[in-house]
């Protein structure tokens, strides 16, 4: 055995265990990462769930003519006034004979969400030949009600309902005259200070416009500055300013590009408050140098084997990039761009300046309608002092994850699918 | 080649829609301490009526006036919230902007509570114990007229009737509205109990500010950032801990938190609007009087708004936790509201 030999020998268990420990430091690292992950996906999910489903109460309704005020359900003025809220409270009376007192039957009318009444409405709106009819309906309760029957009887005691009201409550669920459905108007409606009434449509088709105009303003401009940066731009001090200036935008908080689009979108070129179109613009300068520095790594990542072996059958230089390394380096551009829409969909900051951070309940049709966005959404109901708007905001933020993970995901994927090895 | 087209297609999809200039919906900034009532009424104006929900901006208070006095036209809003009166200088911007008629309308109030676990202790403080607990520099304990370093640690320090337990309060950060009100109320207002602090008042005016303003900085006072719910959480896991937050969100959590006595009054409808409860404020809004009749809805809007069935005593807005003012004010505003008075300037006075 030599000498060299012999000095391994000696120090290979020390060795091994050194190597042993750095593996078991990454697998620390990452145990950590899944833990706060985990920690994170619990709390949100264990407090929103919840808000996918709601109780409503069933009522013997009649459509009375003369407590609705009525005569006419064709007039849609009529309808418009219309005493909808005296029907909710007829059919609570009659449910519950014993109430009286002026406190009482408040309380009582408190338990159902204002929400009914706009439904009778709309039912009457549709079916006219109602009017004067008694259907038995399931009507909305109200958030505080329906936090009461979905709270565990531990919590019940701390219920915003007063003793008698809890009574009630109890009664009407031990007759099974209350039932758990599907939350429908989260995902049909926009924004209100009712939570049972609340919804994230609103919020979804905002985000769905901004990141529209975002990914049409942004992916072909940044793809562009790439294309010219890396393969006609000469190399020299003004092309490396450029990409200084690239790299220290990227890094840039975001709610300076909301001041700047304030002093720019807004006001120099007078374009409204709150609409997508300038959220979208905003973005677009904040995802700009991520999907330029991407499309970078992109482009360079083509063997130049590739655009010789072009040139030498004498292609353009055009020809040369456009046929051959933009198709050879789009998946990895794509993934620069869906990596900085997720990011784009996540931004709340610069938005605030520009006017999104408001209470909207009109659904927006277009990029100039009045809208908010997802995480605008989750921050607004998370400062609401109703106790239901927590669950709710668990609740959007899961829709929002869910959003990221499915962007995410499909970055993945198509990196996966495309990508080339040479 | 082909994406690229269908981008530009969807660009130009999206940018398809635009309308002109012109705007029917009610545009509202302001203070985020109005913002859960004036929302309310917005969404029961939008429903209601024929008229398109108002779209309501939470910028604060001064960020909703400095947005408002930019100018006359439909980029700019036309009315905004103030959880303060607008001071003279912001009526001089808009003023010098060319907004000349505003119409002022008082809405009610909002009270500040210091607030307990249900599991805690009752308590009942003095604004004099408050502003010991919490101010920076506290008058020397041995009854000398200098100021030095808060020396006191629990509560039991400041008034020996009080539990002895560390003084911990959670409150707002300094960028936000209630813990300027906090400061003004609050704080100051235990600060002017001391006769020769009053005093300073009328000698060196800034130097009475920062003495009588100042938060201690040393760990007694939590900043819990923006959101209320986050007190009120912390104030559930620990009974021991004060906090510090507006009206509203102590009638929404009566079941977890309860609010400590002032002098031996308990912040209610009653105690507030009387003023006999110390820390309140009032909260207004103000209207943009040329764009009355230019922008549709605004005046139906603000009808709404001081209508009895929505700002009275038995009105929607007190279930969410506004503060009605007196009948007689209110009756007074609501008329100012109708008739769309301007303001003079002699309100500064």
């Amino acid at each position: 055995m030599s000498v060299t030999t012999e000095q391994v020998r000696k120090t290979l268990a020390r060795r091994y265990r050194a190597e042993k420990r750095f593996k078991a430091y990454g697998i620390c690292a990452i145990s950590i990462g899944l833990l706060a992950l985990l920690l994170l996906f619990t709390d949100i999910i264990g407090k929103g769930y919840r808000a996918f489903y709601e109780y409503s109460v069933a009522l013997q309704i009649t459509f009375d003519p003369e407590s609705l005020e009525i005569d006419d359900p064709r007039d849609l003025e009529q309808l418009q006034y219309g005493n909808y809220e005296a029907v909710v409270r007829e059919a609570l009376k009659a449910r519950f004979p014993g109430v009286e007192g002026r406190e009482d039957r408040r309380a009582l009318t408190a338990l159902v969400s204002t929400a009914a009444g706009y439904r009778l409405r709309e039912m009457l709106e549709n079916k006219p030949e109602l009017l004067g009819q008694t259907h038995t309906l399931w009507l909305q309760l109200d958030d505080d009600a329906d936090m009461f029957l979905k709270s565990s009887e531990a919590k019940r005691k701390t219920a915003r309902l007063s003793d008698q009201q809890q009574t009630w409550v109890l009664e009407l669920e031990q007759s099974n005259e209350v039932r758990a459905g599907f939350n429908h108007s989260l995902f049909t409606r926009g924004d209100s200070r009712e939570p049972e009434q609340a919804g994230i449509l609103g919020a979804i088709l905002g985000s769905f416009f901004t990141m529209l105009v975002t990914l049409a303003l942004s992916f072909p401009i940044g793809v562009a500055a790439a294309v010219y940066l890396e393969e006609f731009a000469p190399k020299n001090r003004f092309t490396d300013f450029i990409e200084v200036n690239i790299n220290n935008l990227a890094a840039v908080p975001s709610i300076i590009f909301g001041l700047l689009g304030l002093a720019v979108f807004i006001g120099l070129f007078g374009m409204p408050r709150s609409v997508p179109l300038v959220g979208g613009l905003v973005l677009t300068l904040m995802t700009l140098p991520t999907i330029i520095i991407s499309s970078r790594a992109a482009i360079k990542a083509v063997p130049p084997s590739i655009r010789q072996a072009a040139m030498g059958l004498g292609a353009s230089k055009m020809q040369v990039v456009l046929q051959f390394v933009l198709p050879l380096a789009l998946p990895g551009m794509l993934t620069g761009g869906i990596i900085g829409m997720a990011q784009a969909l996540g931004e709340t900051a610069p938005l605030l300046m520009i006017g999104m951070v408001a209470f909207i309940v009109e659904l927006p049709t277009g990029a100039m309608d009045a809208a908010t966005v997802l995480p605008v959404q989750v921050f607004l109901w998370a400062s609401s002092p109703e106790q239901s708007f927590v669950t709710m905001t668990s609740a959007a933020i899961m829709v929002l994850m869910t959003f990221l993970i499915t962007m995410n995901t499909l970055a993945v994927v198509m990196r996966k699918r495309l990508e080339r090895r040479w | 080649m082909k994406n690229t087209h269908k981008l530009v297609l969807a660009a130009a999809l999206a940018l398809s829609s635009v309308p002109a200039m012109a705007r029917d919906t009610v545009s509202i900034v302001g203070s985020s301490t109005v913002y859960p009532f004036a929302t309310v009424v917005a969404e029961r104006f939008g429903r209601n009526t024929s008229f398109p929900t108002p779209k309501i901006e939470s910028t604060g208070s001064g960020g909703g006036l400095k947005l408002f006095c930019q100018g006359v036209g439909t980029q700019h809003p036309d009315i905004t919230n103030a959880s303060r009166r607008m001071k003279q200088s912001e009526f001089e911007l808009c003023k010098s902007n060319g907004v000349k008629d505003i119409t002022e309308v008082q809405i009610g109030y909002d009270g500040l509570v210091v607030a307990n676990s249900v599991k805690g202790p009752d308590l009942d403080i003095s604004l004099r114990d408050l502003y010991l607990a919490m101010a920076k520099d506290v008058p020397n304990p041995n009854g000398t007229e200098e100021l030095v370093a808060n020396p006191y640690k629990t509560w039991k320090d400041v008034n020996p009737a009080l539990p002895n337990v560390k003084i911990e309060v959670v409150g707002p950060p300094p960028t936000s509205g209630t813990r300027d009100s906090f400061n003004e109320l609050g704080v100051e207002g235990g600060c002017k109990t001391f006769p020769w602090l009053k005093a300073m008042k009328g000698q060196d005016k800034s130097k009475y500010k920062s003495v009588c303003r100042s938060i201690r900085e040393d760990g007694h006072y939590i900043e819990a950032g923006e959101n209320d719910n986050l007190i009120i959480q912390k104030l559930e896991s620990s009974p021991n801990i004060l906090g510090v937050f507006g009206f509203s969100f102590l009638d929404q959590n009566r079941s977890i938190v309860k609010a400590v006595k002032i002098k031996g009054v308990s912040p209610n409808m009653e105690t507030v609007g009387s003023g006999e409860y110390p820390m309140a404020r009032s909260m207004y809004f103000y209207v943009k009087k040329a764009h009355v009749g230019v922008i549709p809805g605004i005046q139906e809007y603000v009808k709404e708004f001081t209508h009895d069935r929505t700002w009275g005593d038995e009105g929607y807005l007190a279930d969410k936790g506004l503060i009605p003012s007196p009948k007689t004010e209110r009756m007074k505003w609501a008329e100012n509201a109708k008739s769309l008075n301007s303001m003079t300037g002699k309100e500064f006075e």
